[in-house]
């Protein structure tokens, strides 16, 4: 596989980068895979959704004017 | 970039479309020169193409990034908040029953400055409990006062200026229905003659909701003409007045209404529940009211 291509290649090019550079084998991009996964819904849940939810207005609740 | 070359000579020799046709055709022929603008002319063709087709891969990734976070959101707001709301309501609801245990009122100990018409609760501080029999004997929520994000995070939420529990006059209460605890999602299963109980440190208050509870109907027969359940506009400030839907008259009786989103996972409306106090305020030492002993 050409380095060359990884920009080009597949629907999911950053994914498949990620993979390729991920260590230890399969083993190892599987459990790298699901600890970048488990990261990035950590800083979904915890940071960016808390931030964002107030400023939806799916959750209002009160009666204001 | 060279690699990009390299890769338009690759793929000028796959058979991958309409270039690789030109491709042959110019081989056959067998004079390089024949061959050299063709290749140039096909791997110019090739780039641009490619570069769509980058394009368009680089859109349907983020697509499929966005759709995966979107979806993340759903469970977030629809499971992740209820859990976190689990754990601030337990906190609420010790916080309020260990002050109860050690004498304190939250509802009366207010440091208020001297000459305040009205003793002010520090906003998040648990307050009472609210029970709704309808919706199961062991619902409970402590609510606390104040109606902002932070407030309503962990529980229902007393509006700020409206009446304390078994005053005259009315208590609002705003509460989520879907997320963060969800404590009015099923608001809608009340029915005229329901009860609504408060329980303070002192206290049971038992309301029950406007209308008639042998046909059902939320608007017959109720003081002032007020329904036991309406649909409103976010702005429409009248139905957390002092007698509800009647601004600036003076209140003569002690008023529940409880606020919440329509439907049910939008915020375009409110779905708006009013009560009336019946019966006299009961004694926490006399036990649990006859609207909690059994299921309605």
């Amino acid at each position: 596989m050409r380095a060359g291509r990884s920009v080009r290649e597949g629907e999911l090019a950053v994914y498949t980068w990620i993979w390729r550079k991920l260590p230890g084998g399969i083993p190892g991009k599987v459990l790298g895979c699901a600890i970048l996964f488990l990261a990035v819904v950590a800083l979904l849940f915890y940071v960016v959704f808390p931030w964002v939810d107030p400023r939806l207005p799916f959750n209002q609740v009160t009666i204001n004017q | 970039m060279s690699s990009d070359e390299t890769d338009d000579a690759d793929r000028a020799g796959q058979h991958s479309g309409p270039e690789s046709t030109t491709e042959a055709d110019s081989r056959s022929a067998g004079a390089t020169a024949v061959i050299a603008p063709d290749i140039a002319h096909s791997r110019t063709e090739q780039t641009v193409g490619d570069r769509l087709r980058t394009g368009i891969r680089g859109v349907g990734q983020t697509c499929i990034t966005a759709g995966v976070v979107i979806l993340l959101f759903v469970v977030y707001e629809l499971w992740f908040t209820d859990y976190v709301n689990a754990g601030q309501q337990k906190d609420a609801t010790n916080k309020l029953e260990h002050a109860w245990k050690s004498g304190d009122d939250p509802l009366v100990g207010g440091p208020g400055k001297p000459g305040d018409k009205v003793r002010s609760i520090p906003l998040g501080t648990g307050i009472a409990i609210i029970r709704i029999p309808r919706l199961g004997l062991d619902y409970a929520r402590t609510v606390v006062e104040g109606t902002n994000t932070a407030d309503l995070d962990i529980g229902p939420g007393h509006y700020t200026n409206s009446a304390l529990p078994g005053q005259v006059g009315n208590l609002a209460i705003a509460g989520h229905r879907v997320g963060k605890g969800s404590p009015f999602l099923d608001l809608d299963k009340l029915r005229p003659g329901d009860a609504i109980v408060i329980e303070t440190k002192t206290s049971w208050f038992t309301y029950r909701v406007l209308g008639d509870r042998a046909s059902g109907s939320f608007t017959a027969g109720t003081p002032e003409g007020i329904p036991g359940r309406e649909i409103v506009d976010p702005s429409d400030v009248k139905v957390i007045a002092a007698v509800p839907d009647h601004p600036g008259q003076s209140p003569t009786r002690a008023m529940i209404t409880l606020t919440t989103c329509h439907p049910k996972f939008s915020a375009q409306q409110r779905m708006v529940i009013h009560g009336v106090l019946v019966g006299k305020p009961r004694p926490r030492s006399a036990g649990l009211p006859s609207a909690l002993r059994s299921q309605p």
